[in-house]
């Protein structure tokens, strides 16, 4: 159903892939960070598409403001902050760990480990031979007699 | 004509579906006969009808009937066949009856097919599909009618959004509609066993097949979308934790846990409550992906706003099943006894730890999918949860479960030692670490994930290659005996060998494309040549070209390897001129080893391209395993021994002797 997400990206902007060879740094290592960073932030009017998979021209705009930040040697969370302080959280693809955003990161795990104690518990009681009556219904010992009868 | 004859359609199927869901259910409880006998007709008398009013809406795409308002918005009288007969399903009302299509079609299968099937079972089954059905039904009636007419129609269609003219993507939404719509019978098969208050061995083994099936569906689908979007969306990502995909991922999660929990049921009579919440929960993701991708409640909240009623709708027939049968759940499931008891180490407990990890997973992706929404309401704060999040959230569980996986699936049941399994795994394991070392010395630099993928990736193809190397040659019988074994071996055994080996296939593809993908952007002028990796490509030139309904830039690349030729690319850039629209089509050598993959951009002021190439190695494993995946539960289908066709008795008879 991917398509539909794709009919309602195009409202936003055409496809094809992003960073354009003018906005290349010189510098590989810079370059790279850039890409990095880049892949973290949200193409603001795109569909789910980070700045470095997005050709609209905001997110164009967006990648040479990262640039020219990192050529002024910026650090990355320097950066984001940046970033955020102009757009808002809603930027970042990878959520801050503030507030209530822990608790996303920590769901995981959390249930991960109610899981294993539950799991844990039921193996254990299923390790004793269940005490219970014959399963078989009294109609269904009938056919079953009669099918040995055969 | 035909148009409203379609409608017509439509609607007695609807009240046929009403009649299906009263009237066998009622029949079962009540011990009358011949009113359960009457799902088996009502079943196929839906389908029929349905077929009819998909007939009539294709008929009318195909002659390109514009006086049907969804046909003027969505085709267009230059348009291939191919497409105008995929453009029925392109939209949202065709592709709801769509949907309705399958779900009848599923009904009317049980019901031609389902001899072997107790009588009330088999009615209640059918009620509770009818039911399922009658809601979608009226949901296409009342809010998204595909028969409407315009009354002013255009001289001319608005044509199909060119992205959706592929035959990847024409074929992506019935693929993932015969999976999610074929979890219904899951469904419907847990709630009726819920009604009937029992649950055994026999009916682990009749929904077996439903959900095979379905499960290779849902696989076939997403492995189609995720290709389709490697080669379409021109920078060759595929896979982007949109929450459209997430849509198709979590019923795939949960269906996979359900394959594996069901065969605990069937083998052991354990898990049963746990096997039909998880038969619940498959199909009420279903709906929640259905609710996703036709509300657009994730795209934006306010999209959802301004036309909530048909959001509103399958939300209200999300709650209206998935409540109902929760509820049903928790007044009976206390009644589905287990039987079988087994130690700690043993099948049932690795298949307990595949059901946690897969469940927590999907509860991940569920969460990290709507948590922007409940961040919104509750907190106040407008956040992105995008792949960055995904790949750390997700990722660790995939890793844990292909770790365990081959081990898991060599103890025996009831009870075992992790020693005694891990014997006939050594070899398997040293060869593993070997392929991770050696991924580990090929990279220069890079991070783990390589070796790390490699390492799991031959740990679960020669860990399920030995335990399948066992199975074949029982310890005793030569080669030439084994191979004769091979074409024996139930197609359960298969099943299962192929589709572990797939997933280590996949696993393979994806961490070697993450990891060693070699890039280059750049302006070139036509006539100039660079390097990409251990290739040369030479840019010989651009062209016009004309299409059917499209125009488009096209240019030549030969690509060579030390001064061998290896091939030629043409990507190209299409203009859509009755849509309006732009397309990128990568051009794509595609080979087991690696693809080279060019796209051509926007022309420069110097009078060069921009072009975008990579050098993406064994990407094509990603899809390859997804195949190999979706072979083996169409191994596992044809296993004899769950012959759907087979009757009661002789099966009764097999289990007996």
């Amino acid at each position: 159903m991917k398509w539909l997400a794709v009919a309602l990206s195009l409202l936003a902007a055409t496809m094809s892939a992003a960073v354009e060879p003018g906005e290349i740094l010189e510098d590989p290592r810079l370059e790279a960070r850039a890409r990095e960073i880049s892949s973290n932030l949200r193409c603001l009017i795109c569909r789910n598409e980070s700045i470095d998979d997005s050709n609209a021209e905001l997110a164009s705009d967006l990648r040479r403001i990262v640039r020219e930040q990192l050529r002024n040697g910026k650090d990355d969370s320097d950066i984001y902050d940046f970033v955020v302080d102009r757009y808002g959280e809603f930027v970042l693809l990878r959520p801050n760990l503030k507030g209530a955003n822990i608790l996303l990161y920590a769901s995981g795990p959390i249930i991960l480990l109610i899981g294993t104690a539950l799991c844990a518990l039921y193996i254990r009681q299923r390790r004793k031979p269940s005490r219970q009556k014959d399963a078989l219904r009294d109609d269904e010992r009938e056919r079953l007699e009669q099918i040995l009868g055969q | 004509m035909v148009n409203e004859l379609g409608h017509f359609a439509l609607i007695a199927a609807f009240l046929v579906s009403v009649v299906q869901g009263i009237v066998p259910m009622v029949g079962a409880g009540k011990g009358w006969f011949a009113w359960a006998q009457a799902a088996v007709p009502c079943a196929v008398v839906q389908f029929v009808l349905v077929a009819t009013s998909f007939a009539a809406l294709t008929a009318a795409f195909v002659g390109s009937d514009f006086s049907v308002s969804l046909v003027a918005g969505n085709s267009h009288a230059a348009k291939p066949i191919l497409y105008k007969i995929t453009g029925v399903w392109g939209n949202h009302e065709g592709s709801m009856l769509l949907w309705v299509l399958i779900l009848s079609a599923f009904g009317a299968a049980a019901a031609l097919f389902g001899r072997g099937l107790p009588l009330r079972l088999k009615a209640r089954v059918l009620a509770v599909q009818a039911l399922v059905g009658c809601a979608f039904y009226a949901f296409i009636i009342f809010s998204s009618n595909p028969f409407a007419r315009l009354a002013s129609p255009p001289f001319n269609g608005r044509d199909l959004n060119p992205l959706l003219q592929d035959p990847g993507l024409a074929f992506h939404p019935p693929f993932l509609y015969l999976g999610y719509v074929g979890l219904s019978m899951s469904f419907s098969f847990a709630v009726a066993a819920l009604i009937e208050g029992k649950i055994d061995a026999a009916w682990a083994r009749w929904v077996r097949p439903w959900t095979l099936a379905s499960w290779m569906f849902l696989t076939l689908g997403i492995a189609l979308g995720s290709w389709w979007a490697y080669y379409e969306l021109g920078w060759g990502g595929w896979w982007f934790w949109d929450p459209v995909e997430n849509a198709s991922f979590m019923p795939w999660l949960i269906a996979t846990a359900l394959l594996h929990s069901a065969t605990v049921v069937e083998k052991r009579e354990s898990l049963k409550s746990w096997t039909v919440l998880l038969a619940i929960l498959a199909f009420s993701f279903s709906l929640a992906g259905t609710f996703i991708v036709r509300s657009g409640v994730l795209t934006s909240v306010h999209a959802f706003a301004t036309d909530p009623a048909r959001g509103v709708f399958i939300l209200a027939i999300l709650g209206l099943f998935t409540g109902g049968a929760l509820l049903l759940y928790s007044l009976r499931s206390a009644q589905l006894l287990a039987k079988g008891a087994f130690s700690a180490t043993s099948r049932e407990s690795a298949l307990i730890m595949n059901n946690l990890l897969l469940v927590v997973a999907t509860l991940v992706v569920f969460i990290g999918t709507f948590w922007p929404l409940a961040a919104e309401l509750f907190f106040d704060r407008k956040l992105s949860v995008g792949p960055p999040f995904f790949e750390i959230a997700f990722t660790p569980f995939m890793v844990a479960l292909a770790a365990i996986l081959p081990l898991g699936a060599i103890l025996p049941w009831k009870r075992g030692s992790i020693a005694g399994a891990a014997r006939d795994l050594y070899g398997a394991m040293a060869v593993s670490l070997a392929c991770g070392a050696l991924a580990w010395s090929l990279q220069t630099g890079g991070g783990m994930l390589a070796p790390i993928g490699f390492t799991l990736a031959s740990w679960l193809v020669l860990g399920s290659a030995a335990d399948f190397a066992r199975r074949a040659s029982g310890g005793r019988a030569g080669v030439p005996g084994s191979i004769a074994r091979l074409a024996g071996l139930p197609g359960a055994i298969w099943g299962k060998f192929l589709a572990h080996s797939g997933l280590g296939l996949t696993i393979l593809g994806i961490a070697s494309i993450t990891a060693w993908e070699v890039e280059d952007i750049r302006a070139a002028m036509p006539g100039s040549r660079y390097d990409l990796g251990s290739y040369s490509v030479e840019f010989i030139g651009v062209r016009e070209l004309q299409g059917p309904n499209f125009v488009s830039i096209a240019g030549e690349f030969n690509v060579s390897s030390g001064g061998d030729f290896v091939a030629t690319l043409r990507p190209e850039k299409r203009f859509y001129t009755a849509a309006g629209t732009q397309t990128t089509e990568a051009a794509i050598d595609m080979g087991f080893m690696r693809d080279i993959y060019i796209v051509i951009g926007d022309r420069q002021p110097d009078g060069g391209y921009a072009i975008r190439s990579y050098v993406k190695p064994l990407a094509n494993w990603i899809w390859i395993g997804a195949l190999f995946m979706a072979a083996g539960a169409l191994a596992s289908l044809f296993d004899r021994r769950y012959r759907v066709g087979i009757a009661a008795g002789a099966s009764a008879r097999a289990r007996i002797a």
